[in-house]
């Protein structure tokens, strides 16, 4: 048996404190690419639009840079993860920020930064405040960014209390993508998250504050759709809060139009100060987060890549590059923002142009159309760490990326989860009913391939009728996928149903 | 008849667009936190039902009235009882 170790995948190697929401990180999928992008579902129009944006396309986010700026220092509520007395350098948290920027500024720094990483695609603004809350700061940023740098993709993060009176603003300014974080649909729950708002000149406590902030979230993303500005929710996972409750959120912002929810882990701890980490609330722990993040999941994409940054964040998602653009630094550097643009849109272009090679690489490796058209197509599960190879263990995997293999090709159909039955831990001994579940997991696939497996695990799901194969390891999983189905051709395999399409 | 700013205020710009009286300002004596104009402040009288900067600022302790009491004391904005937090910084202090 070679369970030993429990990998931890790309995600153990990131910066401490930034914490994601799905163990594995956002790269688990077939080189993070073409058929396997969670906006595969998406409408064509939205696809586009959020093509090259690393915080919305699971597969952008390896290619393209995002920035914040914090210019918005104003918050108009009290959240109880936030501390507003906060601000360290070594804090990787959202809405923590070390420097404010006046809008002068903070234009003078994307532009440095986008002359300096020509990757930039998006633009945020997030706070520390809330950029609604500073509607003057924020929007002469954009309007000055627009003027300058009009290839770069402009949105703001905002708790949506004064976004209905924003919204006029926002379409003026060409804000095609909007975040709202959105915690609660009910009140009394809201009355434990978020202390008191400011409303009409008052601060408003408890559930009639909770209340308003409510309504205006809610009116605020009906008037966004309405105006076909793509809007994400963003909810904060809060174990013994809101934790039950967030699936129903889900389904509310979906059902008004929402194109995106992101459940995201509470992050509290006794010395960020806050509410929450001082009176000894806990986060999530990472399956209760996949758990509900399945479960809100249903035909609406979750988004499982995001790296909840900090609101002066710099440079591809996971990554931090602020300490390169102080103010002191950019005042040293010497920019064309005209040529700088030219550069972006080479190399944006340049990144395009992989990306098409690379789904055109998908789809041509592997033709299967000299196989007899009416072959019956087969699933098969794919163990995989990412870069679009099978190179995971089966005991290792937490999840499986499952593959559909016909005459018209491989495409990928969706990932299953399944916790490891093995972590490493020797003393557990409750190995069988954990690859149960796995097994429970992989049904309707007949066969599972991974880089390596074990004899008791193999025996088990050789009598499920789902063929272990570890004879691909390091291929790319869609031609290993195609493979194996020739060989059950060959072997007559396809011509008779499996037992669970005849049962 | 005036408020006063002191050196809890972290500079959050929130008070500054809401006062009637215009009597808030940064760096005011060239000090590095927000001020109040004590020859301008009239602590919102009939301009608003609550002090403007006394209502959304978020920092407890930071503005005072004109006897100098806070106006938002300990625990009032942030729910977590003095106690509370007093133990969990000696706690993270001892460490
Ligand atoms: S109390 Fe009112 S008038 Fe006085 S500083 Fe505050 S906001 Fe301005
Ligand atoms: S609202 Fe409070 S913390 Fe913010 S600037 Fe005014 S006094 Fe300072």
């Amino acid at each position: 048996m070679e369970l030993k170790v429990l990998d931890q995948g790309p995600s153990a190697a990131k910066a401490p404190s930034v914490k994601e929401p799905s163990a594995g990180g956002g790269c688990g999928q077939s080189a993070c690419g073409s058929s396997a992008d969670a906006m595969a579902h998406l409408p064509p129009h939205i696809r586009d639009k959020v093509r090259n944006h690393p915080c919305y396309s699971e597969q952008a986010h390896h290619y393209y840079a995002r920035m914040h700026v914090a210019v918005a220092p104003a918050c108009n509520i009290q959240c109880h993860y936030c501390n507003r007395k906060y601000d360290c350098a070594n804090e990787s948290r959202p809405g923590v920020v070390s420097e404010l920027l006046t809008p002068d500024q903070a234009v003078r720094k994307v532009l440095a930064v986008a002359a300096t990483i020509p990757q930039m695609s998006v633009l945020g603004i997030a706070g520390p405040g809330d950029p609604l809350a500073n509607p003057e700061r924020t929007f002469e940023t954009f309007r000055q960014l627009t003027e300058k740098a009009p290839d770069i993709k402009l949105c703001v993060s905002t708790n949506g209390l004064a976004l209905p009176e924003q919204v006029d603003a926002l379409c003026r300014h060409n804000i095609d993508h909007v975040t709202i974080t959105i915690n609660c649909v009910d009140p009394d729950i809201g009355a434990q998250i978020h202390p008191w708002v400011f409303w009409k000149n008052r601060r408003v406590r408890g559930v009639k504050g909770a209340k308003i902030l409510i309504e205006q979230q809610q009116k605020g993303l009906e008037m966004l759709v309405a105006r076909g500005v793509l809007v994400k929710v963003n909810s904060v996972m809060i174990p013994g809060v809101n934790d039950a409750h967030l699936a129903e959120v889900s389904k509310v912002v979906k059902a008004k139009g929402a194109f995106l929810h992101n459940v995201m882990p509470l992050i509290a701890e006794a010395e960020h100060g806050t509410f929450y980490g001082v009176m000894g609330q806990r986060g999530p722990r990472a399956e209760e987060l996949a758990a509900l993040q399945d479960a809100c999941a249903g035909d609406m994409n979750m988004m499982r890549h995001c790296r909840q940054c900090r609101a002066d964040a710099v440079g591809l998602l996971g990554q931090d590059r602020g300490a390169e653009f102080t103010l002191d630094r950019i005042a040293e550097m010497d920019i064309d923002p005209e040529a700088a643009m030219a550069t972006r849109a080479r190399v944006h272009a340049q990144i395009e142009a992989h990306r098409q090679d690379k789904a055109a690489e998908a789809a041509a490796a592997h033709p299967l159309d000299d196989l007899p058209a009416g072959l019956r197509p087969v699933l098969m599960a794919v163990a995989t760490k990412g870069q679009g190879v099978v190179n995971q263990h089966f005991g290792h995997a937490r999840e499986f990326l499952v593959y559909e293999a016909s005459p018209r090709g491989v495409r990928f159909m969706g990932h299953r989860k399944a916790d490891p039955y093995c972590g490493g831990d020797d003393t557990c001994g409750d190995g069988e009913s954990a690859l149960d579940i796995t097994l429970r997991a992989l049904a309707g696939c007949e066969a599972v391939l991974c880089a390596k497996v074990g004899i008791a695990p193999w025996e088990r799901l050789e009598a499920a009728g789902i063929m272990p194969n570890g004879e691909h390891a390091m291929e790319p999983i869609e031609d290993a996928v195609a493979q194996v189905y020739r060989e059950m051709h060959a072997a007559g395999a396809l011509d008779n149903n499996p037992d669970w399409m005849t049962a | 008849m005036a408020f006063s700013i002191n050196e809890h205020c972290v500079n959050c710009w929130a008070c500054l667009p809401l006062c009637p009286s215009a009597a808030i300002s940064a760096n005011l004596d060239g000090r590095a936190r927000f001020a109040i104009d004590l020859r301008k402040c009239t602590e919102c009288d009939g301009a608003h039902a609550e002090p403007q900067c006394a209502a959304i600022c978020p920092i407890e302790g930071a503005i005072l009235d004109a006897a100098g009491a806070a106006l938002n004391p300990p625990g009032s904005l942030t729910g977590i009882p003095p106690h509370r937090l007093a133990e969990a910084m000696a706690e993270i202090q001892a460490r």
